[in-house]
């Protein structure tokens, strides 16, 4: 199966309204070239799942700028002022999730399970409307999975089977959300051949990436 | 090195690393926090996590990696010995109770062990990030903030009046004034900083504290 697509390809898999997961820590392993895909292709109204809404002018952050969204689900906001301004004027609705809890709710949904017992948050704001379970006599919120319709990786290497390698902090939500989406797609830096790197470096097996984009283009 | 300190941040950090043990694994926050690291002895190593995914942080050194910031979105260096690893396993480490010590800033903390970090309603709302998670998971969690607000109110409380990042959390407060233990009876005033009598720390702290015997 070939899984190598070109930029025009990638901005075929978009459609208004979808949910969409991007990986990246303040923009760090966000694939920057996927989402100005998305951004060409025009896509609006989306449910952006993300650590954080990066900044005026990287990772996801131009998504929000571009008011392209329509609700984020994601820990921090207040490195991108635009996400702060529209959520205040009432034209984003913002869910603010603990960053743990966040990577939780997409284990869950990528791996099969109804939700997480986490004590992160009893007793605050993140508390209200959720279900509240004590086991052994200690609190937890019962937070509920998370999945999108597609997920937006970035890794540094890919093999055409789609086995992927992270580099250093550029890892983050990636290989949690390669298994929480109907499509995963991967940004690479580098593409080699199938063979090429050792299943035991493999960091996401390639079983779960349906799309290889190779930055700048891939000529075969 | 107590002569060197000119600033009240200075003396928060360097009283926050005395907490420090050599092969802590600790947590800093953002600002503040990241000034501890400069006020260890020579022979008290820790390692620092950082919740983007890894440990063995360490400052910038050489070329710039994009690919390798700080929990504050700054470029950094992994030390050797170090270690990558993805947002869940580096959450699993924090809530796991795998982290001694996290230092953390704080906009109000109150006599319950109350603290509040991550938004003023109506005026800044960043979220949380990993706080929370920090605050629940980390063995010992340290607040280190200056005594007061920038209108001179004190940031100690009764009660914490703004959304709580966590509940009945907190261990122990330094501040520039003074160091205060959280306990079940409440806080409790361990140390005056240096040139600081007991009626200043009194006069601006809203909370009621007991005062340790051996300061009396």
């Amino acid at each position: 199966m070939d899984k190598m697509i070109s930029m025009e390809e990638v901005s075929t898999l978009f459609t208004d309204g979808m949910t969409i997961m991007a990986g990246g820590f303040m923009g760090v392993g966000t694939p920057q070239e996927l989402v100005s895909a998305m951004l060409e292709a025009n896509v609006r109204d989306i449910t952006l799942i993300a650590n954080d809404t990066a900044f005026i002018e990287t990772g996801v952050g131009p998504l929000i700028v571009n008011r392209r969204v329509k609700k984020v689900i994601a820990s921090h906001i207040g490195t991108n002022p635009e996400t702060g301004r529209q959520m205040i004027a009432g034209e984003l609705e913002v869910e603010l999730v603990p960053q743990g809890t966040l990577a939780e709710r997409v284990r869950a949904g990528g791996s099969g399970l109804g939700g997480v017992l986490t004590p992160t948050g009893v007793g605050t704001v993140v508390e209200e409307g959720k279900e509240k379970i004590t086991v052994d006599g200690r609190e937890y919120l019962l937070e509920k999975p998370l999945r999108a319709e597609v997920a937006l990786l970035k890794a540094y290497k890919a093999d055409k089977a789609g086995n992927l390698i992270y580099h250093r902090s550029a890892r983050n939500f990636n290989p949690l959300m390669a298994l929480a989406a109907d499509t995963v797609i991967v940004q690479v830096e580098q593409i080699v051949e199938i063979g090429d790197i050792d299943p035991d470096e493999v960091m996401t097996p390639g079983i779960l990436v349906d799309k290889i984009f190779v930055q700048g283009g891939y000529q075969s | 090195m107590i002569s060197t300190l000119i600033n009240p941040k200075q003396i928060i950090a360097a009283r926050v690393a005395k907490e420090l043990r050599d092969g802590d694994v600790v947590n800093l926050g953002i600002g503040l926090p990241t000034m501890v690291p400069n006020f260890l002895p020579e022979d008290v190593n820790v390692i620092l996590q950082s919740e983007n995914g890894y440990i063995g942080l360490g400052p910038l050194e050489g070329e710039i990696d994009p690919d390798l910031v700080n929990a504050g979105g700054q470029p950094s260096s992994i030390l050797p010995g170090g270690a990558f690893f993805d947002s869940l396993f580096s959450f699993e480490l924090i809530r796991g109770g795998h982290v001694d010590v996290t230092v953390l800033g704080g906009l109000e903390v109150d006599a319950n062990g109350n603290l509040a970090n991550w938004m003023v309603p109506g005026k800044m709302v960043p979220g949380m990030g990993g706080a929370m998670d920090l605050v629940t998971g980390a063995k010992k969690v340290i607040v280190a903030m200056e005594h007061m607000a920038k209108n001179g109110s004190s940031k100690i409380l009764q009660q914490c009046r703004l959304p709580l990042t966590g509940k009945g959390v907190v261990d122990m407060i330094v501040t520039e004034l003074a160091v205060f233990r959280v306990t079940e009876a409440g806080l409790v005033l361990e140390e005056l900083q240096e040139g600081v009598d007991l009626e200043t720390v009194k006069e601006k702290t809203e909370a009621s504290f007991t005062v340790n015997p051996a300061l009396a």
